[in-house]
């Protein structure tokens, strides 16, 4: 511009951000290093050290195996929960979403249907769940906690109109491949949800939807003026969040090899649980894909390690509920 | 009674206030007038506690006056009443008066609801504000009535300076009769009201002293017969252009944009003006005539109900901005916090955000044609720091204001809107601005410059529209333009 002084010609286009930024998909400027940007990482490897140290079971093959299949259904949940948290949303029905599509993915391919069509079908009934609640929520502006909890009810009333009755798929493959397969000590179903991360990753990183979505949660009116259209963006996060349920839905089923229709309830607070620890922010503003597979993991590794140690189930709760509140305890500053 | 020294306040880099000596007496009505961020607003608020001086001192009977919140002032009987309604908005007449102090009924924790209503009304009869129904929810009456129980809340009280910002605004002409009656009674009680107005008519008719201030100074203190209102305005607007604006030559090119009777309800009517490419149109007017209105209408942020807009000679009809946007319009906002940026997210995103179709192919972003690009107008536009991975809300008041101008500057539109754009800018960012706005129109680009600021509009349009109560009620041309003339016609004052 002239009239001003000179600018630098050769302004360098420095990446900054970090590890932290990295993480939390918030490149952030330059933001002042607190001993709190790392807490997380550095409790997480404090974590790892001692389980080596005390238990000799932890890093057997067969425990974290047993840790990463276990993980899979959460996995997969948090990612469609970050996407809809990113603009500002919430989706409390995912749970139901899961059961609905645990119990169709059995029922279908015990009638006969060939198992891929199965599956395929459950994720189709899941993204239509999803469009379901953006459709409330974006056409409507109607509050995504109330439109998700009237569908999360909903919902988990068609899966008993379904079958009220828990359903053994029959397929043998489903079980052996999907839900128990390994390749070399890797199991399938742990690495199918890995392989999702970094494809969300790209998809908010850098696809003009994915950026969108994560701009809408910061400031909407700011998006809708620039000429992008919110009402479609939060339309498509709601149906990735319900593609997502579904797909941990026919995984759980393949794991447990058998579908209850009460399953899945609580499976939202989880997943909402490991967005939140991995960085992101209710009400949108912050977030990412990695971010939310550290809470995973911290929160898979929390549940492995106190049942190792045999420590009651409701303790693992109170332990959970602590962790949860200590996380975002330790972000509040940055907010 | 009131003694105000040495007041100082500053926004984000800005003064608002510099060192302002007012004061004032029991029984007076005090107006305080000047031009759109002159500091009136700053000054009432930091009387009642709303925000916090820099510096300064403020003596009540002689006595410190230190109010750091609403409910202090409230304790030293400063009650305001602001532009912005504190009502609650889905209780009713009789609950928002009372708030706070509802009778209670001989079950315990319970409300007479019998009391309430008559005493509400009490207090309503009392100051003469009849035919308003206590029992009625707040949301479900009309503006003006809204404003009156707004007015009644803070008299219900007998306070002892009552502050009223720009209250007949949205008041009909027998309901500020009524206003003024209530305000000579309450100063025939030894009240002092501070009036806040831009309407000079209104000042003179109500006001014992006015004060005028200007660019967070005050000017003087005249009485309404020693003055008329021409030389209030000057004593409002007198200053000298200076050397910042761009020298220009008027643009006779072809029309770009073309409005015609347009009109939305509620908000403006037969609003029409054609805007050619190469020209800067200014449109100035107070604030709520209309004029935000106009631009976002044109942009399809909000629908239009009469009326056409034509681009090029051809007619459009932009349902939301996104159509504008394709079809080569321009709006930067007047809030960059509200409606301009997203804060959390980067320089980069900021930037490019209304160009990404541009910048991807199957959905997918060009990371490099991004970077390149958005580096492109970070440098043109003298961003700094120029670092694209940068948070918005990291940066300055007007490097921020640099942002949502390089993000539109990137869609190589045909019109561009601004609408205030140099609001909470420091002034060498604005010089910038403005000969950013100047290289912009020789470039070919139509624009329509939206601007509180008369200097701006008169420094920088070929043509200048005046905007009041949602009409365009004056036009001018670049050498029949002047402070004088534009204000008056904004204030509806016959010259």
């Amino acid at each position: 511009m002239t009239g001003s002084s000179a600018p630098t010609p050769s302004a360098p286009a420095k990446s900054e951000g970090g590890l932290r930024a990295w993480l939390t998909g918030r490149s952030g400027g330059r933001a002042r290093r607190r001993w709190v940007d790392y807490a997380f990482i550095v409790a997480f490897v404090v974590l790892l050290v001692i389980t080596a140290t005390v238990s000799d079971v932890f890093f057997t093959q067969r425990n974290l195996s047993n840790l990463g299949r276990q993980a899979v259904t959460n996995g997969l949940l948090s990612l469609g929960m970050l996407v809809v948290i990113l603009t500002g949303g919430i989706d409390l029905s995912v749970g139901s979403v899961v059961a609905l599509a645990a119990v169709m993915v059995s029922g279908l391919s015990k009638e006969g249907m060939a198992l891929p069509l199965a599956i395929l079908v459950c994720l189709v009934i899941g993204i239509a769940a999803g469009a379901g609640n953006g459709f409330f929520i974006a056409r409507y502006k109607l509050q995504p906690f109330i439109v998700t909890l009237a569908s999360m009810i909903t919902i988990r009333g068609l899966v008993f109109v379904y079958s009220d009755i828990p359903i053994t798929p029959e397929d043998p493959a489903f079980r052996a491949v999907l839900g128990g397969g390994f390749i070399g000590p890797f199991p399938i179903s742990a690495l199918i949800m890995l392989a999702c991360y970094p494809i969300v990753w790209f998809f908010l990183n850098r696809m003009k939807s994915g950026r969108a979505i994560t701009a809408i949660g910061g400031n909407e009116e700011a998006v809708r003026l620039a000429g992008i259209s919110v009402t479609r963006h939060i339309f498509l996060a709601y149906m990735i969040s319900g593609l997502f349920a579904a797909m941990a839905g026919v995984m759980l089923a393949s794991r447990l090899g058998i579908a209850q229709p009460s399953v899945g309830g609580g499976f939202e607070l989880d997943a909402i649980a490991a967005v939140v620890i991995g960085g992101g922010i209710l009400g949108g503003g912050g977030g990412g894909a990695f971010g939310t597979l550290a809470g995973v993991a911290a929160l898979g590794m929390i549940d492995n390690l106190l049942n190792l140690f045999n420590v009651q189930s409701y303790y693992q709760q109170i332990f959970k509920g602590v962790i949860i509140l200590v996380a975002v305890l330790a972000r509040r500053k940055q907010q | 009674m009131l003694v105000m020294r040495g007041i100082h306040k500053g926004f984000d880099g800005t003064q608002a206030l510099r060192g302002v000596d007012f004061s004032a007496e029991r029984g007076e009505v005090h107006a305080i007038v000047g031009e759109n961020g002159a500091g009136k607003s700053t000054l009432v608020k930091i009387l009642a506690g709303a925000i916090l001086r820099d510096a300064g001192e403020i003596l009540l009977d002689a006595v410190a006056a230190d109010a750091r919140t609403p409910l202090a002032a409230h304790r030293l009987g400063i009650r305001a009443v602001y532009q912005e309604f504190s009502l609650v908005s889905h209780l009713t007449v009789a609950e928002n008066i009372l708030l706070g102090q509802m009778p209670s009924s001989r079950l315990p924790g319970c409300v007479d609801w019998g009391k309430a209503y008559r005493r509400a009304d009490e207090i309503l009869q009392s100051i003469g504000f009849v035919g308003i129904d206590v029992r009625k929810v707040v949301r479900q009456m009309s503006v003006s009535h809204q404003q009156m129980v707004e007015i009644a809340k803070a008299v219900a009280v007998r306070p002892r300076i009552l502050i009223l910002d720009e209250p007949s605004a949205v008041l009909s002409q027998e309901e500020l009769d009524r206003l003024f009656a209530l305000v000579r009674l309450l100063r025939q009680q030894g009240t002092l009201i501070l009036y806040i107005s831009h309407r000079l008519d209104e000042v003179f008719e109500i006001a014992d002293r006015i004060t005028v201030l200007k660019d967070g100074q005050l000017v003087g203190t005249v009485r309404p017969q020693e003055a008329d209102q021409g030389q209030l305005i000057r004593m409002m607007v007198g200053r000298s252009l200076g050397e910042i604006f761009p020298s220009r030559q008027p643009s006779l090119d072809e029309v770009a944009l073309e409005v015609k009777n347009l009109g939305r309800a509620g908000s403006f009517s037969d609003v029409s003006f054609s805007l050619h490419r190469g020209e800067v149109l200014g449109m100035s007017g107070l604030v709520g005539s209309g004029r935000t209105q106009v631009a976002r209408c044109i942009f399809g942020a909000e629908p239009f109900d009469t009326g056409e807009v034509h681009l090029e000679g051809k007619p459009i009809h932009p349902r939301s901005p996104r159509q504008a946007v394709r079809q080569g319009i321009a709006l930067v906002t007047e809030d960059r916090k509200r409606d301009g940026l997203v804060m959390h997210c980067t320089i980069r995103d900021n930037v490019s955000m209304a160009s990404y179709d541009k910048l991807s192919r199957w959905g997918v972003i060009n990371r490099r044609t991004q970077a390149t690009q958005v580096q492109q107008k970070v440098h043109e536009l003298d961003i700094r720091p120029p670092l694209l991975d940068r948070l918005a809300r990291q940066l300055s008041g007007g490097n921020q204001q640099k942002l949502v101008l390089a993000k539109w500057l990137m869609t190589q539109g045909k019109i561009l809107i601004l609408d205030e754009p140099t609001r909470g800018v420091d002034v060498a960012t604005k010089v910038e601005i403005y000969q950013l706005i100047s290289d912009l129109a020789a470039g070919g680009i139509g624009i329509l410059l939206i601007s509180s600021e008369l200097p701006e509009i008169l420094g920088l349009s070929d043509r200048a529209l005046v905007m009041r109560e949602g009409r365009i009620v004056g036009e001018f041309k670049r050498a029949e333009a002047s402070e004088e003339n534009l204000l008056a016609a904004a204030a509806g004052v016959k010259q």
